[in-house]
């Protein structure tokens, strides 16, 4: 039988991220096993006080920003800028196996809480310090958004047309690629910790994942490096035999560089008469002007009497790297997703059933599971100070005080 | 002390980009990660477009593409493709022929002396080569297999051909990004996909073997490239599970209706010419951030207007403000720029393009990149190093990006326990070498 509890059970986490980076880390981690002991501030994660509502309405359990980043932990609220939260900190240090921070780049040290405690009292514990620049940049007091991180260091410059401004991906994607990064970090100081005993600090600096990662970035400054060639922005949209995004009858439809293998090309066509002529298949001819003018004028009419699942199904068949633009009302829909089991559903004592995307990947013999959803704020503050050896009347005692809630 | 990974060996068959990054993220942890490579056989996006790109293509494309060593194809160009090399350092790179059965011996045999196998091959292709599941766990039964397919391995999606681009594109993410006012026919690729399912692959990696450390087991793992990308599409996602909402593009704009939000064009020292443009993004994230970017801004009388103190009011008005603050901005230097803001509290940073980066201080400062000479002598170039920074076991370049067959002495005299006197029969069987057939184009 499989250990059904994830390939980090037994992994207590103690969690000091905020917002998305942080989070989305630690929430891999509660994902596949371990206790994640998440500290809120008095009020909560920033991120409960963004949207999407849970049906329109604002309020601090119905943030669907918070609800997908949170599951499998447990919240505890505890306010570091009071006196007695040294006393916390230090027995949750004491039960924990790895310490994940996200706090403005020196507020744990002013408040007595951080590296030089932690290692003070363990010397076999890392601390993962998640912040925008790193420790000792020269902008480790800089503040980004996902906008000011991915246009500065990730590759936004050439993403879009040349005679408009670069343009983002959605939302905060570039803070979930940190956020996945940081997991990596965070699994590789957990290995060194359990192998080899060593307690360490992980300085985890967003824009080197960006600056170093592999979202194109490498490429274009190594080519910038190697040949002296700037990567630029596109000169405008679709262009070349079938790259880019085209129309098609409800909707669109993504290519990329499909004339490379012109046989295949002519398999998803249909091997139509116009296309058996030689100067098609000839190496380079995707990116004659003249041609790609020709090929669209036959192109185009093709795409716009079919179907984006059409054109899809005829490129699988004819394996062209292909993929239809869905939107996301047609991707719940998909039965393909839904039917692999792709989508979750977390039961909220205040919401009910949400459905939210699932596991991320497959690990049949420790498998993610969502065994408890997103926690209300400080829903686990007396669970977990009980672990901790607290005393009922102490626990009431720092409620009291405004230590916890 | 020894590298968190040190010990492990991982065996690389991994192209593209996506589970490229994830070995690379374990090699930097000290796992030692052996790209098994085939002198005859072609991998397009691996080690380049083609094997042999002729001067022309070399001087047509863009930098990130065929940027290669002083604008030259060069002795062996796919051991310096611009678009891959940098997914290269710390590995070892063997040659063997998988479509022989001999080949297939060799295989099992360094398979039975690895702890994991990571791949992201089209969906089939280790089946067709003889070397699938049944293979890999007769050779290793505590193998830990890391698959990457596109859409999984069931379903009708499951043999759809795919790059991290048309996979975000099912995801619904190029409908949820670009130009709000233009056809989506203008939204460019983004490769965002690979970052994360390479992430995910070495966080899955380094988990499984924690799992097979505590029960003996090892397993395949199966990185639905598709789903994995979910993550970064949470927010779309829960508003239609939660409100039946969808969103709409919204450009650079802030999901969370901060404003004022996005990028202003500005100038920057130097050339210019041939990029054109320079731009600086600015993120007002709340009210006490846009009294920092009016005093930044000396706080012209446009931006005293008391409707403009809030959110809302400035959300309702951000046509109107991102015209004031382009005005501001056009005349000046992006790094200025970024600097005076940010002393002001509002988060702001310059939109580089690839030739500032290696001059960028934080760069610098952070060490992101080191020169290097790789195996052909091509000129001494910068690379990057690995990002992530531990205090005690310091991650560095142990290895420089990897020539093809680089280490196939390594792998077959000390891995394997090949004798010189086989290793010569190997090699005249065509499974050693540094050179694609000469055919390959």
């Amino acid at each position: 039988m499989t250990d059904q509890h994830g390939p980090l059970e037994g992994v207590t986490v103690l969690d000091l991220t905020e917002h998305i980076a942080g989070p989305y880390c630690t929430k891999l981690f509660a994902d596949f096993g371990a206790d994640v002991i998440k500290v809120e501030p008095p009020g909560g994660d920033p991120s409960r006080s963004v949207g999407p509502w849970y049906q329109g309405m604002p309020g601090v359990e119905r943030s669907g920003t918070f609800f997908y980043f949170n599951t499998n932990k447990r919240s505890l609220v505890l306010d570091l800028e009071h006196d007695g939260a040294g006393t916390v900190i230090e027995r949750l240090i004491q039960r924990a196996d790895i310490v994940i921070e996200s706090q403005p780049v020196g507020r744990l040290d002013s408040l007595g809480l951080g590296w030089e405690r932690i290692s003070s009292l363990r010397d076999d514990l890392p601390l993962v310090s998640i912040s925008p620049f790193g420790l000792d940049s020269p902008y480790r007091d800089y503040r980004i958004s996902d906008l000011v991180l991915y246009g500065f260091a990730g590759e936004m410059y050439s993403i879009g047309v040349q005679d408009r401004e670069p343009v983002k991906m959605f939302g905060t994607a570039s803070l979930v690629e940190c956020g996945a990064a940081a997991a990596t970090a965070t699994m590789g100081a957990l290995t060194a910790a359990e192998l080899q005993g060593i307690g360490q600090q992980v300085d985890f600096a967003m824009a080197d994942a960006q600056f170093n990662g592999v979202d194109r970035r490498h490429a274009a400054t190594m080519g910038w490096e190697f040949a002296g060639r700037k990567s630029l922005r596109a000169p405008g949209p679709a262009a070349g035999m079938l790259s880019g995004v085209y129309p098609c009858a409800d909707g669109y439809v993504e290519f990329s560089g499909a004339a490379i293998r012109i046989p295949r090309l002519n398999d998803m066509l249909g091997r139509p008469d116009w296309l058996q002529e030689e100067k098609w298949w000839r190496p380079g001819a995707g990116v004659i002007p003249e041609l790609v003018e020709e090929f669209n004028a036959h192109f185009l009419p093709w795409a716009l009497e079919r179907t984006k699942r059409e054109i899809w199904a005829e490129a699988r068949e004819a394996k062209v790297l292909c993929g239809p633009l869905f939107s996301v009302d047609e991707l719940f829909e998909d039965t393909h997703f839904s039917d692999r089991g792709f989508w979750a559903t977390a039961n909220h004592s205040e919401l009910g059933d949400v459905q939210l995307p699932g596991r991320p990947l497959i690990m049949p013999a420790s498998p993610w599971s969502l065994r408890r959803p997103p926690p209300l704020l400080g829903e686990h503050t007396d669970d977990v100070l009980s672990e901790c050896g607290f005393e009922a009347s102490e626990i009431e005692a720092m409620r009291r005080s405004e230590l916890i809630g | 002390m020894a590298l968190p990974l040190e010990g492990f060996r991982v065996l690389d068959l991994t192209v593209v980009w996506a589970g490229t990054f994830g070995t690379t993220l374990l090699a930097d942890l000290g796992a030692e990660v052996i790209k098994v490579e085939n002198v005859h056989v072609w991998q397009p996006m691996t080690r380049g477009g083609q094997a042999r790109p002729s001067a022309e293509v070399v001087k047509a494309g863009a930098g990130w593409a065929v940027g290669y060593p002083n604008a030259e194809p060069g002795p062996r160009p796919w051991n310096y493709a611009p678009t891959f090399v940098q997914q290269f350092r710390n590995k070892h790179s063997m040659t063997v022929d998988l479509l022989s059965d001999e080949g297939r011996e060799i295989f099992a045999n360094l398979v039975s002396k690895s702890d994991a196998l990571v791949e992201n091959n089209a969906s089939g292709t280790l089946e067709k080569l003889g070397i699938g599941p049944d293979f890999l766990r007769e050779a290793r039964e505590d193998i830990v297999v890391l698959r990457m397919p596109a859409y999984g391995s069931n379903g009708p999606y499951r043999f759809a051909r795919a790059l991290g681009v048309h996979l975000e594109s099912v995801m619904g993410h190029t409908l949820l990004r670009g130009y709000p006012d233009l056809d989506p026919s203008y939204i460019t690729s983004i490769f965002s996909g690979d970052y994360v399912a390479g992430a995910h692959a070495a966080f899955a990696i380094m988990s499984a073997l924690r799992h097979r450390r505590r029960t003996g087991e090892g397993q395949f793992i199966e990185l639905a490239q598709a789903e994995c990308a979910g993550g970064m599409l949470a927010q779309a996602f829960m508003d239609y599970s939660m409100n039946g909402v969808v969103q709409e593009r919204i450009g650079n704009r802030s999901l969370d209706g901060r404003a004022p939000y996005g990028l202003y064009p500005a100038r920057s020292e130097g050339d210019g010419s041939d990029a054109g443009d320079r731009w600086i993004s600015i993120s007002v994230m709340d009210d006490d951030q846009w009294l920092g970017l009016r005093e930044a801004m000396g706080d012209p009388e446009w931006a005293r207007d008391p409707g403009l103190r809030n959110e809302a009011g400035r959300l309702e008005r951000h046509d109107e403000l991102d015209g004031h603050i382009s005005e501001w901005t056009s005349s000046q230097d992006d790094y200025e720029l970024m600097h005076l803001l940010q002393s002001h509290g509002v988060p702001a940073a310059p939109v580089l393009d690839s030739s500032r980066v290696h001059d960028d201080p934080h760069v610098q400062h952070r060490d992101l990149n080191e020169p290097l000479d790789l195996y052909d002598d091509v000129g001494t170039f910068r690379y990057n190093r690995p990002f992530l920074r531990y205090s005690e076991t310091p991650l560095r370049i142990r290895k420089p990006p990897v020539a093809l067959g680089e280490d196939n002495e390594y792998v077959y005299l000390d891995v394997l326990g090949y004798s010189n006197t086989e290793i010569e029969g190997l090699r005249e069987r065509g499974h050693i070498g540094m050179d694609y057939d000469p055919e390959i184009p």
